[in-house]
């Protein structure tokens, strides 16, 4: 078993469980995935595999370093790569072996980390939930942040203050999200729940800790 | 457009058989209901005012007058605790939504059958 599997977002859906509940679902396809490196104590101090992704990809788009490293792994072309520790328990992966769908099973949990969309230079209501003020009624206090400290002393503004700036277009891990149904036979992962970054982007699926 | 892997999903998942019907037909849906270890049909019978056309998603809102009090339930379409879904009759209408129906009552609310 590997921890587990590199995929693509398909976009979001809903399902009806056995029982009648609706379920709000996010598609994955993932894998087929390769290994491409194996990375090991005597040779790099940890033990890893290094996953890709196998999808189509112009010869003339990788480079040669990178052309040989997927050579010897006799992967036909990857664009995504991410590597998984291996704890001490978990079954050997070889240079070259697959990774597919089949590895979950409903009922897991697992962990999706992804690119959230990016939002740009975002004010500070919708960065960070402040509340505004009103929008008429004389009110001349709209979406500014207000106070942002106090005076004399500290003199200063403390570090961490929430304020306007850049939003999303960062790494962000959803944990514990249940897989609803796999299907192996297009390596669809759906999984219960949101899924961050659009649609077609990327996504790493790890096994969850607890 | 709709990913191909997302459509097939659809298609996978969605109820097998719907029959045709449109706003202003009138239609009995038939729910499952739980009571106890038991499960029963229970059957609502009204005029389609709203189609929601969204995949799995999809509903229908079904309205009608019980005992001079407007009852409207919105059911999913490809739920499971729908059991079948019968078309009793027809309506002709001339817009996709009939929330103007909600204003008429008795005989102003009729619908004239579609030929």
């Amino acid at each position: 078993m590997s921890p587990g599997i590199l995929g693509k977002k398909i976009g979001m859906t809903q399902m009806f469980r056995p029982d009648g509940q609706a379920v709000p679902v996010t598609l994955l396809k993932a894998g087929p995935c390769m290994v491409v490196q194996r990375k090991t104590p005597p040779a790099d101090g940890y033990d890893a595999v290094q996953l890709g992704l196998v999808e189509f990809i112009k010869p003339r788009r990788i480079n040669k370093p990178t052309a040989g490293r997927l050579k010897a792994a006799g992967v036909e072309g990857a664009k995504f790569m991410r590597e998984f520790q291996l704890a001490p328990g978990d079954p050997d992966l070889k240079l070259g072996d697959r990774v597919l769908v089949d590895q979950f099973k409903p009922k897991d949990k697992v962990d999706v980390i992804g690119v959230s969309k990016g939002k740009g230079f975002a004010g500070v209501v919708k960065r960070h939930h402040f509340r505004g003020g009103e929008g008429s009624h004389g009110s001349m206090f709209h979406r500014a942040p207000g106070s942002i400290g106090a005076s004399s002393y500290p003199s200063r503004v403390l570090p961490g203050t929430r304020m306007g700036g850049h939003m999303g277009n960062a790494r962000v891990t959803v944990r514990n999200l249940e897989v609803v149904d796999v299907d192996t036979e297009d390596n669809v992962l759906v999984v219960k729940g949101a899924v961050p970054g659009p649609n077609g982007g990327y996504v790493v699926v790890r096994r969850s800790k607890r | 457009m709709q990913n191909a892997l997302l459509t097939k999903f659809i298609q996978k998942n969605k109820r097998a058989e719907i029959p045709e019907f449109r706003p202003g037909d009138t239609i009995r849906v038939h729910v499952k209901i739980k009571e106890a270890d038991k499960e029963r049909l229970q059957a609502f019978e009204g005029t389609v005012i709203a189609r929601n056309n969204t995949g799995l998603g999809a509903s229908v809102t079904v309205r009608k007058v019980s005992f001079g009090q407007g009852v409207e339930r919105i059911f999913p379409l490809h739920a499971k605790v729908i059991d079948h879904i019968d078309v009793v009759r027809t309506g002709r209408v001339r817009r996709a939504k009939l929330y103007y129906l909600r204003e008429l009552k008795g005989k102003a609310a009729r619908l004239r059958e579609r030929q």
